[in-house]
């Protein structure tokens, strides 16, 4: 008997405490920028594509559901020809963006994905790519590689000597 | 046996060889660069440093390279001891200085020795802050990628190119730190081995071009064993297929056949596959159909009589076996022609009632004295042309040995032997690669040539029948006679019976091992199903006793001229047609019924050398069957039902089914998985189809799974699908799955040997000559082959097209002038051909290049007329 009153009292006492309750979807809650949501594709700073299809983040997947295909450039620029994200599959555990060794693919706090149809949860590049570097801005992998692209011949990246000459026996 | 101490602990070694080798071979992981199993030691890395001490008291110990240290009894070592780990992690990281931050769009990358050895060795962070050396890179052709950037100027490139297989076109050039490995300048490769530069390389610097254009990681890709399906001598080859299409070939180590290497033609071939002119759906008159209505209408034609069969050399044993039985043993007919027929039939009976033994090609390399009798090898069988260069070696061998200089100690070997070759003597009709190793040189038709070498054999034994006087043949005698292990190479390619003949009495007279080249990957293995040749079918249509042809795989215009392929077509009321690519007999096929290619179907071939050796799906196929399968009609559902019924029919190739493990194979009861434990992309790849995934396909054709699920534990040697370990991701974990480093794989090399000599009685041929040169104004026109070319499938190859010689026909000096436009008259037909000068060609001798389009099909040698346009 006591028992039941004092949980009622209890009960009664909440009524005056904070309250936790987020009134989504009228309300947002916040999500830190490292939140581990929607995947996205992200530009450098010039505009290009930054994913080199390099099939890491694939590899990386636990479940699989990233799958590309590289393709490459008149300039040689390598480049993703489709890339595919399965998002019914996708755990958001972020181990394609550990991976990536040009920050292409990044998680963004957005996980407002919900789709009455699986099928329209497979993104393709086109739902993928952004426009801009998402969380990590100023880096571009083409400039401190060292395979020559258009616009940036052998010896002009980042830390390297201009291209030897072979027929020069200087020391 | 020796023993030696390895961080405290006995092991039984090989005295002869080297620490590093043998450390290897007990599973240690000891890094390396510049050490190759084929190619030896030179030291020159630095990188598989060990400590050595003096004895169990010795505590302090020095710094020795183990791939330059023999294994010597009683040798204590320490791969773990801190100095050595050290002065390793040292070594990478001076390696890595210059190296490019390129392994994301490296095509390496995944399967790099270098990656391998730098997390074997702990480095992992770059404290060097200075500029990087920079190299402009060369464009080497369509097979090989060139980026300079990433050399760690190991010197393995040079060392095979030039050492190993004859190169002499790319080089190590420039000085101290800015060595540079390539051409003088630009332009393609000129060496038929460039290929394996890829797999030679420790790092990207030179990789596989073709794969470029689809590049996929090796751990994506799904492999199967696989037989190269481009000349007779049945490499072993692992394809790797991602996304429904072939993305390339590596090596499949067998240390019988192709050791560590291929040719370019077989690497790079493979192309044909994902061909536009693939045959993908049933046509009736042109019109698509369902395969069940393309199999209705084979039934129907079968059940209304007079049906002929027309097997072919480049289907598998089995496809070949189910058209006999859908046809019928008098029915079926090899689909070679009546010549090469003949060719054949001799050569197997020569293997098998003669008294010498077919070597392998590792048994080729051991041999000290060689003739090779009308083949150009280097272009008919080109990994044999490596095993031989290999051969003219073994007087160096000896050479070093009496020095007491170990074989492995690459260099060494090298200056002891200098320029010593062991006796090669080359007879053919044009010059050849080989030429420039050899020590005697023959020119002539092939009839010239089959006398020479029946006066080379009477030289040897004078119960031999002698052909005329060849003062040459005296020395080729002599050397032959010195030989411990003398080997003679000839084959069908010059069409000339008697150099056949010629060859089997040379062998026979030295007891030499004798080994023919045959011209397709189932050559072999279609005459051993026994049927009529194709001129015999060309027959029985002209009478009007045909109602329905059916020709598996084979484009009949390659085998005979084009008048006598029309008149054949044109007698015959029903054509079906069962083929991979669209020839032009596909084209004219009343019903055409796609077959699956060496990837998409599995079956078995014999090789040159008599050896069934079996070839696997490497990914399901897509709408396209084995020709065993639609020409069994349903009375065989898997590959070993078709194999129990072989031994019945053809007992002699009863022994093809022990060429793998049957379906049956389990490991742990588990299947061996197609494709790597982190293949990736699963529930993607096919999700822009349906979201949900499919189920995987099932195999019952062999115990290898379509996915990444199966056995922990390494499987046979005829069901590796790829090569990998732990920690060796690149082609180096060969090391892994070999009794030792170099030696069988474990568990045995796969295949049997169909073919073994029985007979210990020498027989000789006498010989029959044709006199020449003709009358009139005949010229008499060989065949000239070309490593890319004349072969049928790899025409069809992107990369091997590119390098296809256009037509044309080749005279000696004397008769017109070069880039003359000619008329050239054989075989009933007419060709406008550009001349091409070869000096080494006679009087009134011509050569056309065989089986490059339009010139295949040509019966060479034949007689013809050349007349210049006017």
């Amino acid at each position: 008997m006591f028992s039941i009153l004092s949980t009622i009292w209890r009960v009664f006492l909440h009524m005056f405490s904070r309250r936790v309750t987020v009134q989504y979807p009228e309300q947002k809650p916040y999500l830190a920028p490292r939140y581990r949501g929607r995947i996205i594709l992200s530009r450098d700073a010039e505009g290009g594509e930054r994913c080199v299809a390099c099939y890491l983040c694939a590899v990386a997947c636990p479940v699989d559901c990233i799958a590309l295909q590289a393709a490459e450039d008149a300039a040689g620029r390598r480049y993703p020809e489709f890339f595919r994200i399965n998002f019914s599959r996708c755990i958001f555990c972020g181990y394609c963006e550990d991976a990536c060794p040009t920050y292409a693919i990044q998680l963004t706090p957005d996980f407002e994905m919900g789709e009455f149809h699986r099928q329209n949860l497979v993104y393709e590049k086109q739902d993928l790519l952004i426009d801009g570097e998402g969380k990590y801005p100023g880096y571009n992998f083409w400039k401190v590689a060292g395979v020559a692209i258009g616009g940036k011949a052998k010896g002009e990246a980042a830390r390297e000597a201009p291209p030897t000459d072979v027929n020069s026996l200087m020391p | 046996m020796a023993t030696v101490y390895i961080d405290g602990k006995p092991y039984a070694v090989d005295a002869h060889q080297n620490l590093l080798d043998q450390c290897l071979s007990l599973g240690f992981n000891l890094p390396y660069f510049c050490w190759h199993p084929a190619l030896g030691s030179v030291g020159a890395c630095r990188q598989c440093a060990v400590k050595q001490f003096k004895d169990e008291h010795d505590t302090r110990g020095k710094i020795v390279m183990a791939c330059i240290t023999q294994a010597s009894d009683g040798a204590r070592i320490s791969i773990d001891d801190p100095e050595a780990v050290k002065f390793r992690a040292g070594v990478i990281e001076g390696l890595m200085l210059n190296h490019p931050h390129d392994c994301p769009v490296c095509d390496e990358g995944g399967e790099c020795h270098l990656q391998d050895m730098t997390v074997m060795t702990g480095h992992d962070y770059r404290r060097y802050r200075f500029e990087k050396r920079t190299f402009r890179n060369q464009d080497l052709g369509p097979f090989v990628n060139h980026e300079m950037n990433r050399c760690i100027q190991c010197y393995r490139c040079v060392r095979f190119y030039r050492n190993y297989a004859g190169g002499r076109d790319l080089n190590a050039l420039s000085i101290h730190q800015t060595v540079y490995f390539g051409r003088n300048q630009d332009g393609v490769l000129e060496n038929e081995f460039s290929g394996n530069l890829v797999e030679v390389c420790p790092t990207g610097v030179f990789t596989d071009k073709t794969l470029k254009r689809h590049y996929t990681r090796k751990w994506d890709l799904m492999y199967a064993p696989s037989i190269c399906v481009h000349c007779a001598t049945g490499c072993n080859v692992s394809a790797g297929e991602r996304y429904g299409t072939l993305r390339r070939i590596v090596n499949r180590f067998h240390h019988e056949v192709n050791g560590y290497f291929l040719c370019d033609r077989g690497r790079y071939g493979y192309e044909f596959v994902n061909s536009d002119k693939r045959v993908r759906e049933a046509r009736l008159n042109g019109n698509a159909i369902t395969a069940e209505a393309a199999r209705e209408h084979l039934r129907e034609a079968v059940e209304r009589g007079r049906a002929i069969g027309i097997g072919s050399p480049r289907a598998s044993l089995e496809s070949n076996f189910a058209l006999r039985t859908l046809a019928g043993p008098g029915h079926f007919f090899s689909g070679i022609a009546d010549r090469d027929q003949r060719l054949v039939a001799l050569i197997l009976d020569i293997l098998r009632r003669g008294p010498c033994r077919v070597p392998t090609l590792h048994e080729i390399e051991l041999c000290d004295a060689v003739v090779v009798l009308g083949e150009d090898v280097t272009n008919t069988a080109p990994r044999i042309a490596l095993s031989v260069r290999q051969a003219v070696r073994q007087r160096s061998f000896e050479m070093a040995e009496k020095l007491k200089i170990p074989l492995w100690l690459d260099d060494g070997v090298r200056d002891a032997g200098q320029d010593q070759r062991s006796p090669l003597f080359v007879a053919t009709i044009a010059s050849t690669h080989l030429d420039e190793i050899a020590s005697g040189v023959f020119r002539g038709v092939p009839d010239e040539i089959a006398r020479f070498g029946f006066a080379v054999a009477h030289a040897i034994d004078s119960a031999a029948p002698s052909s005329g006087d060849f003062p040459a043949a005296r020395g080729i005698a002599d050397a032959l006679k010195g030989a411990k292990r003398p080997l003679v190479v000839s084959g069908a390619s010059c069409g000339s019976e008697a150099v056949i003949q010629a060859a089997a009495n040379i062998a026979q007279a030295c007891g030499a091992a004798l080994y023919f080249i045959v011209p397709e990957c189932n050559t072999l293995g279609c005459a051993m199903v026994a049927g009529g040749s194709l001129d015999a079918a060309f027959r029985l249509a002209a009478e009007g006793n045909v109602d329905t042809a059916i020709v598996l795989e084979n484009d009949l215009y390659r085998r005979a001229p084009a008048p006598d392929v029309d008149a054949f077509i044109g007698n015959v009321p029903h054509l079906i047609v069962l083929d991979s690519l669209l020839t032009r007999t596909a084209e004219r096929a009343e019903l055409l019924v796609p077959a699956g290619t060496f990837a998409e179907s599995a079956g078995t071939f014999v090789s040159g050398e008599g050896r069934a050796q079996r070839f696997f799906e490497v990914f399901p196929p897509d709408g396209v069957r084995e020709s065993w399968r639609t020409l069994g009609m349903g009375r065989w559902s898997t590959l070993d039902e078709v194999l129990a019924d072989l031994p019945a029919e053809l007992p002699g190739l009863a022994r093809a089914r022990d060429a793998a493990p049957s379906a049956k194979f389990r490991i742990a009861g588990a299947k061996i998985a197609r494709e790597a434990h982190r293949s990736s992309g699963r529930t993607a790849m096919l999700a822009n189809i349906n979201v949900s995934e499919p189920k995987t396909p099932v195999d019952p054709d062999s115990p290898l799974s379509f996915s990444m699920e199966g056995a922990e534990k390494k499987p046979p040697g005829a069901l590796i699908p790829f090569f990998w370990s732990a920690g060796w991701n690149s082609i180096q974990a060969t090391n892994t799955y070999q009794r030792e480093v170099g030696g069988p794989l474990n568990g045995g090399d796969p295949g049997v040997r169909l073919i073994e000599s029985s007979a210990k009685e020498k027989s000789y041929f006498a010989g029959v000559f044709e006199e020449f040169p003709a009358e009139g104004g005949e010229w008499l026109i060989v065949p000239i082959h070309h490593i890319f070319g004349s072969d049928e499938l790899s025409l069809s190859a992107q990369a091997v097209a590119e390098l296809v010689p256009a037509p044309y026909v080749a005279v000696g000096r004397e008769s017109f002038a070069q880039n003359t436009m000619v008329r050239v008259e054989i075989a009933g037909q007419m060709f406008l051909l550009p001349v091409r000068i070869r000096s080494e060609l006679g009087a009134r001798v011509a050569a056309l290049p065989a089986g490059i389009p339009p010139l295949a099909g040509l019966p060479l040698p034949q007689r013809g007329t050349i007349e210049e346009v006017k």
